[in-house]
């Protein structure tokens, strides 16, 4: 939470070259070589690497949460770069074994540290960086608090080269990327499982990236609004996509399908919060009670249902 | 900076109106434990030259062990005065955030028990402390340490945009069966986003500045039931519980300030069942 002094104009391309919050001025020079991230191309020229199901530590090096590359006739775009600098670099490598297209866009799905921490990695290719609306307010409250946990987790090498980048192209609603002969359309949420989520839909494949909107197998963890989360998982069941590549779980699954695990646990939280409140209970007896049954259906329940419950609890309280 | 967890240097010290910021060093560390080295500081900067002693029965405060969601800890103080010693007030205080002093909380009758439950946020890994002032001069410390929670909670506004729209509305929930001279648990709420001066705005390029609820009067039929001054360590929408002896009839008056000047005011009548 500190340094407070030195905000560059985050408008200027030229940002890029600097960084975001002065304590982070730190060398960022690109390991000699990186092992190419294990990509699986889930429809033509659509590549995603799956994130394991695991918090971040010094072995998976924030190598947790799925990302990946559309590859069209002109351009490459990145979408989501991985939870640490390393995974950027690994995910830059596989990119390039798979083409030598430039890679112009790197498109963040939302805030979150294992989404965007790769970024910096991108920085050589000069790419816009593309974010929700919300996005640069969001990380500027956070950022630095990232930039702890990263440390404590994976260790102060690594934490080293992590640079926030602030967007160079922030949608307020929609966008089309075109990369040559296939266009990404862009769309900005209101506040769900963050108050900056971004979703891509590739018109070619008909697949649609739904960041950290989804989540299958992996708990998911509220930072935004639970109810908000419900409509917009409403919303999204009606993109006439084919696929979808989940922020957490399998490279792809069929659309809307893949959500009716996370609509059902969410459906639950709201549930047995509202049951709790009308009894007067507490947070503490919410948290030890609300969703219990569905411990056995998610990774890392134990780790995301507490907090899920809490802050759906203080969300709840105002309807 | 390599050791960002002990060395914070760069704060800044201008950003909060009315706010102390803390400027901690790790160089030099000494065999005390780090949180011991940060209570040492604290100490003398809120209670300076006065003796802080243990608790004790006197007071005790529940925290979870991990801060299932930075932004929402739920902590409950309560207070047990002996014969003779009133305990007037409960400082509390979350040792390492940037402003460590969350809230004071003052009692008109100190010689009665109180509990107090409400949220802080938590920054890192922290004590928290409570400490009560009693009606014979001494300071009574209890601490609890409190783990963060993992990387992507981080003590911010999940709404930005909510929290100010709905500023400053309050809610009061009672419990469904009010008995006339039984003492009742009543939760205030009060919706304000408690900007920390962290927060950035990205259409105008600067941080918001600090703005949170200072102050909270609670009076029942005009007289002091709960003083509350509370500083941005108080969860966004601050929630307070807090215990009344209900008459019949009633009204409870709930008057807030926040650092802005804003004043907000809301009255609820109470009815209460015949004790007998
Ligand atoms: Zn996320």
């Amino acid at each position: 939470m500190a340094a407070a002094a030195t905000f560059l104009r985050p408008s200027a391309r030229a940002a890029l070259a600097g960084v975001w919050l002065s304590v982070w001025l730190f060398g960022a020079a690109a390991p000699a070589t990186a092992d190419p991230l294990p990509v699986f191309e889930v429809a033509p020229g659509v590549f995603v690497h799956a994130g394991r199901h695991e918090e971040t530590d010094a072995t998976n090096a924030g190598d947790i949460a799925n990302c990946g590359f559309v590859v069209g006739d002109d351009a490459v775009a990145v979408i989501d770069s991985g939870g640490s600098p390393i995974v950027g670099h690994r995910l830059r490598e596989a990119i390039r074994a798979h083409t030598d297209r430039p890679i112009r866009y790197v498109v963040n799905t939302h805030m979150h540290p294992d989404h965007i921490l790769g970024n910096v990695a991108f920085l050589p290719d000069q790419p816009d960086f593309v974010a929700h609306g919300n996005l640069q307010a969001a990380l500027a409250a956070r950022g630095e608090h990232y930039r702890q946990a990263f440390d404590a987790a994976v260790g102060a090498a690594a934490a080293a080269e992590v640079r926030i980048i602030p967007p160079t192209l922030a949608v307020a609603d929609r966008l089309e990327l075109d990369l040559g002969g296939r266009v990404l359309d862009l769309a900005a949420w209101s506040v769900a499982h963050s108050d900056n989520d971004l979703t891509v839909l590739d018109r070619r494949t008909k697949t649609l990236w739904a960041g950290d909107l989804l989540f299958m197998e992996r708990a998911p963890a509220i930072d935004g609004s639970v109810l908000g989360w419900l409509r917009t998982l409403d919303a999204l069941a009606a993109v006439p996509a084919a696929r979808v590549v989940p922020g957490h779980g399998p490279p792809s699954s069929p659309w809307p399908d893949a959500a009716a695990d996370l609509r059902r646990y969410l459906g639950r939280v709201v549930e047995g919060v509202r049951e709790v409140q009308a009894a007067h209970g507490t947070i503490q007896q919410a948290v030890d009670t609300v969703a219990a049954d569905e411990a056995p259906r998610w990774r890392l329940f134990e780790s995301y249902n507490p907090r899920n419950v809490t802050a759906a609890f203080a969300e709840l309280e105002w309807e | 900076m390599t050791t960002p967890h002990r060395t914070i240097s760069t704060l800044s010290v201008t950003a909060l109106a009315g706010a102390a910021w803390l400027c901690l060093s790790g160089a030099g560390a000494l065999a005390a434990s780090p949180q011991e080295e940060r209570w040492d500081l604290l100490r003398d900067m809120y209670f300076s030259g006065r003796t802080v002693e243990d608790a004790g029965p006197l007071l005790s405060l529940e925290a979870p062990k991990r801060a299932n969601d930075a932004a929402v800890v739920p902590i409950r103080i309560v207070t047990a005065p002996g014969s003779g010693v009133q305990v007037t007030a409960v400082h509390l205080i979350v040792d390492e955030n940037p402003v460590p002093m969350a809230a004071t909380f003052r009692f008109p009758h100190g010689d009665s028990p109180q509990a107090i439950d409400t949220r802080l946020r938590v920054n890192a890994y922290t004590n928290i402390t409570a400490v009560a002032e009693t009606s014979d001069g001494r300071l009574l410390r209890t601490t609890q340490f409190v783990k963060a929670s993992g990387g992507c909670s981080a003590p911010a506004l999940k709404n930005a945009q909510l929290a100010v729209a709905r500023m400053g509305k309050m809610k009061l929930n009672l419990p469904d069966n009010i008995v006339a001279g039984k003492p009742l648990t009543a939760q205030l709420l009060i919706s304000h986003p408690n900007y920390t001066g962290m927060q950035y705005d990205q259409l105008n390029h600067y941080f918001i500045p600090a703005h949170y609820v200072k102050t909270v009067a609670i009076r029942y039929n005009g007289a002091p039931v709960l003083d509350v001054q509370s500083d941005i360590s108080m969860s966004e929408d601050p929630s307070i519980h807090f215990s009344l002896v209900p008459e019949e009839q009633g009204t409870l008056d709930v008057t807030a300030e926040d650092s802005n000047g804003r004043v907000f005011q809301e009255s609820w009548p109470i009815r209460a069942n015949s004790g007998s």
